[in-house]
């Protein structure tokens, strides 16, 4: 056996010191755990998520803490409350000046389906108008429950074909409520 | 209403013969104004008897059939005697139905009044920006009229960057059974707010619609 092989075969100075993995999942893996959420605070929702942002439920402990105030730093808009109509051209314009890649969530009854507010004011579910990725119910929504959507959506990116996505312009995301 | 009270409104109209008493009042004195006296009357509440904050401004519509119809309601406070006076003055047109505007008297009338105008629709005559505040401006109708329905009436939507984007549209809301009311139980998922018949929904209509 030659010295050549035996270093291929083992080699205790870079054993553990090398990962083998596909880029599709690193690419994944870096950007679940790295999501800037941005509130789109509209409602009592809101307040529930400045709740979870503190040390009681802190968001920090799920990789998904940094948020940001400005819709071009965040990845995630969290709508969070009751969007009337007149709000809603605010909301679709702040979700087109964020930048790709980005997801959305629907934080609580309201902006999920409008709500206890069935009335010719409110928009009825903010599906509508952004392309959703999850829907959180509650009213408002507790903090664990946030989380527990905020970690469906890392495993929904977790899933995503990141290089290829990376490569080419991401593809519009479809409306699901037509 | 209370004895003090009871005084207030009998100086009042005592001091001030072109008001008179709306009959029925539980709590506070309470007047109805003609429309070309109230600017006045409001003054002198202002200037001679204290009355110096202005709380509330509502309008009402007293239904379909009614005549006068609409009536724009204003609550002021006197911070000196620490008691209100509620002053209602009808609109004599139903279909397009204005009242003198206040903001001269109160300047706080004025987002009150565009309320008022928004919803009910009673235009406010000398008003210093008589737009609309809450709906935007090209909505056509006043919602809290008693001939519109709760779920709303089909209108564009009003921005149309995000209508080509979307294709959105003002729908009316789906009342689904409503109205919606929070059920008695034990777990949240029970107690959510929920329309009590459930059998139709947007996609499956209501049989007695069709």
């Amino acid at each position: 056996m030659s010295a050549a092989n035996t270093e291929v075969a083992y080699n205790s100075k870079i054993e553990g010191g090398v990962v083998v993995t596909k880029l599709d999942a690193a690419i994944d893996w870096i950007r679940s755990h790295s999501v800037w959420p941005m509130p789109m605070g509209l409602a009592c929702c809101a307040i529930e998520f400045m709740s979870a942002s503190c040390s009681r439920f802190d968001i920090s402990r799920f990789g998904m803490e940094v948020t940001r105030f400005s819709p071009r730093q965040a990845d995630c808009m969290i709508v969070a409350g009751t969007v009337t109509y007149k709000m809603s051209q605010a909301v679709r314009r702040i979700y087109d000046q964020m930048a790709e890649p980005k997801w959305v969530i629907a934080m609580g009854a309201c902006a999920s389906s409008g709500g206890m507010y069935r009335s010719y004011s409110t928009l009825q579910g903010v599906d509508r108008i952004l392309p959703v990725d999850v829907y959180i119910s509650g009213c408002p929504t507790r903090p664990e429950a946030l989380f527990d959507g905020l970690m469906a959506l890392q495993k929904m990116i977790a899933k995503e074909p990141g290089l290829k996505l990376l490569k080419r312009d991401r593809p519009v995301k479809p409306l699901y409520f037509g | 209403m209370t004895e003090k009270d009871l005084a207030l409104q009998n100086e009042l109209l005592e001091k001030y013969p072109y008001v008179s008493v709306r009959p029925g009042s539980a709590d506070h004195a309470s007047f109805d104004v003609p429309a070309d006296k109230v600017v006045e009357f409001a003054l002198a509440l202002r200037d001679k008897e204290g009355f110096s904050s202005i709380n509330d401004v509502t309008g009402c519509d007293w239904g379909v059939d009614a005549s006068p119809r609409f009536s724009a309601i204003w609550h002021v406070y006197s911070h000196e005697c620490h008691q209100y006076v509620r002053i209602n003055v009808y609109a004599a047109d139903n279909e397009k139905p204005a009242v003198p505007s206040l903001c001269s008297v109160w300047a706080g009338c004025n987002w009150h009044e565009r309320e008022a105008y928004d919803l009910v629709g009673i235009t406010f005559t000398n008003h210093p920006d008589m737009r609309r505040i809450l709906m935007w401006d090209e909505y056509p109708y006043h919602p809290l009229r008693k001939d519109f329905p709760l779920a709303g009436i089909e209108v564009p939507h009003p921005d149309p960057d995000t209508v080509a984007q979307t294709g959105v549209r003002v729908l009316p809301a789906p009342m689904n059974g409503g109205p919606f009311v929070s059920c008695r139980g034990n777990t949240m998922r029970e107690t959510e707010p929920r329309a009590l018949d459930q059998e139709w929904s947007e996609g499956n209509r209501k049989p007695s619609a069709e």
